[in-house]
């Protein structure tokens, strides 16, 4: 076990014993690096996304504004912040009691083992504390060459796009295999045949001279070539796309692929929150009210513990819903509540005293956190039962009030709606489907509609973006209002155009 | 040296300012924090920038929540600072105080003008008293409850009686069992400034010179509160005598007559001995005036005073002569022709509005 320079003997002792505890409860983590840094250089290094080394650009000094201003006025504080890295890096705040200190340091150990088990984070790169130091002096070069405010200007760009890549995709692809660039002359067309002249037999090398026949067949695939589509399926990696086809130099491609591998780095993160937040609060309250807690301690504990899954009225707290759901998972896999018996039997007072001691719990919520993220996580293992019990409720808009109401509890509805804020983790699902539409290289997009519409005027400004990338003109097709429309920017304005749903 | 994230707030700074990259510009949404100070919610500006996504519109979705509730019943306020991934910019704030932060203003205007930070005169023994919390008692107000102390008096008070039961560990204080914190009055080392505002209200002032004097007056002051903890103002007006008024009557006065500057300056000496000594008080008077003195040596007299009496006593003595109606006045050009090198005297010409930027930076750009 590593420390920083700034953690004391004491800590170190703790973090020690902390390990070996979590390690006997069957958690199994990276070594864990803790620092000790004060309230300024933590909200650095939080607005940072966790990496001090990280490339310079304003709005992580928008995020840092944001963090101290909600320090200074006792809004918010970050008690501890780990990276998903190998050796795993925590950082604690200075001014923790040492209670805190277990706590957050348990908290840790959970974090890491979810890190280094569940196959979300599998395709993440384990070093990348370097290699985001690397993309900071990348991009520090390109602005030394390039100048602050172009380098600048282009990372807006390139983040204004950073949301257009496969979330779900189960490893980030780096390359794919160059798109076909030639035809044979069965996949040119049904009538590959090149018509001929009628000529008398003894004319035919006249009339038809295989010099020019073989001069069209070579025009027809050409042209099965140009009808060739780019690509072949549609390609919910836009940012890899635009990486291969858009005509952007060395410099400028370097700075996108950065952005795109770090938004592939942290998607897991954003996919697992509930889950990971769950199993480290899980751990916590585990270890610390079963070893830990000192009896002097156990007030402070409870407090800042209600603080962590505290739930707003009407609001909702992933840290709440996850460790809620482990438990359920737990106790439900201890009495042997599943599978087909289970789930048949209607009798509604043997389903209360059901317990078969299978005593499998410990074992299957283990097994949970290797394989689910929060959208199967939510979808198998949130039950009608669950829903009741936790007080879940759908709410929606209402125009002649302006708020918010509760509108139903019906557990199908929250369901569905918690799934769908958390599939593509809240993003709209956009994919390229043509690279040379009208055959004149333009990009066509293509927004697959799910009940929501897009935000217009931010979709019309990020068409911009892509344009400024692709350099031809874009368009974007998607439902407003219950009607398709195809949303073009060709570099000078913005058009709307509404088209038939069939048309795609 | 800089840290690295300051360097980046800066230049966030610089684009909300619109300094640079302006294409930005239109991105940037004057948001707030909600906090709260006692019952009420207060508004901390919080710009921000938000670079454009796809994304969808939020204002039809629905989303998720936890709680008690019938349907139909509308949804409060969300926490301040509450992550809820589904309802980010959920139901109505009701608000209550909002505060425009005058820290920011003046941290604004000193970057705008490029201010030096003002350096306080000597090292004084001048202290103001403050509040700080030492210790527990057993009333006080609920603000000031000490909930650990509490419950563990209710905690030991129920195990004495016998009431705990440790299968159902609930423990509910009562009135006996509460703490409150209490503190003790302590006197702390401070800088004070004192700003005498002098102005001329004799029948060649018109609206708009006061205008003009108002609006200067207000970033000063803007300036000098951010430079110091505590500031107090004094409102000296005068034609051919001078008179203190509260701050209303300072901008609302119209006198007519003639002109005796020494007169206010006299004032402005008594103001300053009687109740700033010069060892306590870092001082600043600011004159405002068409510069159209009386004849008769009044101008003499003035520089006297100044140069005996007022000058060694206060920081900085700024003079503004405002453009009137009927032109510039002499006072300017006697006095500097008077004061060659000015030290604690600035003198600075306003002509017009557009001018006031420009002599704001004259009176202030010395950091003393």
């Amino acid at each position: 076990m590593n420390a920083g320079s700034r953690t004391s003997p004491e800590l170190q002792r703790l973090a020690m014993s902390i390990a070996e505890l979590a390690r006997s409860h069957g958690l199994d983590f990276f070594d864990t690096i803790f620092e000790v840094v004060d309230y300024k250089q933590m909200n650095e290094i939080a607005a940072y996304g966790g990496f001090p080394s990280r490339y310079p650009h304003w709005s992580f000094g928008m995020g840092f504004d944001q963090l101290e201003k909600g320090y200074s006025y006792g809004l918010q504080k970050i008690y501890e912040m780990v990276i998903n890295n190998n050796p795993s890096y925590a950082y604690l705040l200075e001014c923790n009691a040492m209670v805190d200190q277990k706590l957050v340091m348990a908290h840790v150990y959970a974090h890491v083992d979810f890190f280094k088990n569940n196959l979300c984070f599998a395709p993440t790169n384990r070093k990348m504390m370097d290699v985001m130091a690397n993309h900071g002096t990348r991009v520090r070069k390109y602005v030394e060459k390039h100048g602050e405010d172009a380098a600048e200007s282009f990372l807006d760009t390139c983040h204004s796009l950073d949301n257009l890549i496969d979330f779900h995709a189960l490893s980030q692809v780096r390359r794919r295999p160059v798109a076909k660039t030639s035809v044979s002359d069965e996949e040119a067309g049904p009538e590959h045949e090149v018509p001929r002249l009628r000529a008398k037999q003894y004319m035919e090398n006249f009339i038809n001279p295989e010099v020019f026949l073989e001069e069209q067949r070579e025009r027809r695939r050409k042209k099965a070539v140009e009808q060739l589509k780019v690509p072949e399926s549609p390609e919910r990696d836009v940012l890899l796309f635009l990486l291969e086809h858009a005509p952007l130099p060395r410099w400028q491609q370097d700075l996108l692929s950065i952005v795109r591998d770090e938004a592939y780095y942290f998607a897991p993160q954003a996919q697992t929150k509930i889950m990971n937040e769950g199993w480290a609060t899980y751990w916590h309250t585990k270890m610390m009210t079963e070893t830990l807690l000192e009896a002097s301690e156990v007030v402070d504990y409870a407090d800042h513990h209600s603080g962590t899954v505290h739930t707003p009225p009407g609001g909702f707290n992933p840290y709440k819903l996850g460790l809620a759901l482990f438990r359920d998972i737990e106790e439900r896999w201890n009495k042997g509540r599943f599978g087909p018996d289970w789930d048949d039997c209607e009798d509604w007072a043997a389903k209360r005293r059901w317990d078969k001691k299978t005593g499998v719990g410990r074992e299957k919520i283990f097994e949970v956190r290797r394989l689910y993220n929060d959208v199967t996580f939510v979808d198998t293992f949130m039950t009608e039962d669950f829903c009741r019990e936790h007080k879940l409720f759908h709410y929606a808009y209402n125009k002649q009030t302006d708020q918010y109401h509760i509108d139903s509890r019906d557990f199908q509805k929250v369901k569905q709606q918690l799934l769908f804020q958390l599939t593509n983790f809240g993003q709209p699902i956009i994919s390229v489907v043509n690279g040379n539409h009208r055959n004149r290289g333009e990009l066509y997009l293509v927004h697959q509609h799910e009940g929501a519409d897009l935000k217009l005027d931010q979709a019309e400004d990020s068409l911009r973006s892509l344009y400024r990338l692709w350099q031809r003109p874009v368009h974007l097709e998607t439902v407003v209002f219950e009607r398709h429309k195809v949303l073009t920017f060709d570099g000078k304005e913005h058009t709307r155009r509404e088209i038939k749903a069939a048309d795609a | 040296m800089v840290s690295r994230i300051e360097e980046d707030k800066s230049r966030f700074d610089r684009i909300v300012r619109g300094r640079i990259k302006n294409e930005l510009r239109k991105y940037i949404t004057h948001g707030e924090m909600i906090g709260r100070k006692g019952k009420d919610y207060v508004s901390i500006p919080l710009p921000q920038i938000d670079i454009p996504h796809f994304r969808y519109g939020r204002n039809k979705q629905g989303g998720v929540g936890q709680g008690e509730g019938e349907i139909g019943d509308a949804l409060g306020p969300p926490g301040p600072g509450g992550e809820n991934p589904g309802a980010g910019d959920a139901p109505g704030q009701h608000m209550m105080e909002v505060d425009i932060s005058i820290t920011e203003l003046a941290k604004l205007l000193g970057e705008e003008l490029e201010l030096p930070r003002i350096q306080p005169r000597g090292s004084k023994n001048i202290t103001a008293v403050r509040d700080k919390y030492v210790g527990i008692r057993t009333t006080g107000p609920e603000s000031l409850r000490h909930f650990k102390r509490s419950f563990r008096e209710a905690l030991k008070r129920e195990m004495a009686t016998g009431t705990y039961d440790p299968d159902n560990p609930i423990v509910v204080p009562m009135q006996p069992d509460k703490r409150y914190r209490s503190w003790r009055e302590v006197r702390l080392p401070e800088n004070n400034a004192v700003i005498v505002y002098i102005m001329d209200v004799s029948g060649s002032m018109g609206d708009e010179q006061k205008e003009i004097v108002r609006v200067e007056s207000f970033w000063i002051d803007t300036w000098l509160r951010s430079q110091y903890k505590q500031i107090e103002s004094r409102y000296i007006v005068h034609d051919a005598v001078a008179t203190e008024v509260d701050q209303k009557t300072f901008y609302s006065t119209r006198e007519s007559g003639g002109t005796k500057i020494s007169s206010a300056y006299k004032l402005c000496n008594e103001i300053i001995d009687r109740h700033y000594p010069v060892s306590d008080w870092n001082i600043y008077p600011f004159h405002f005036s068409d510069g159209d003195n009386w004849g008769g040596g009044d101008t003499k007299e003035c520089v006297r005073l100044l140069r005996e009496d007022l000058l060694p006593k206060v920081n900085l003595f700024c003079y503004g002569q405002v453009e009137s109606p009927y032109g510039s006045g002499q006072f300017i050009k006697d006095l500097e022709k008077e004061f060659r090198e000015p030290d604690a005297l600035v003198t600075s010409q306003i002509k017009d509005r557009d001018a006031i930027y420009e002599s704001i930076k004259q009176f202030l750009g010395k950091g003393r």
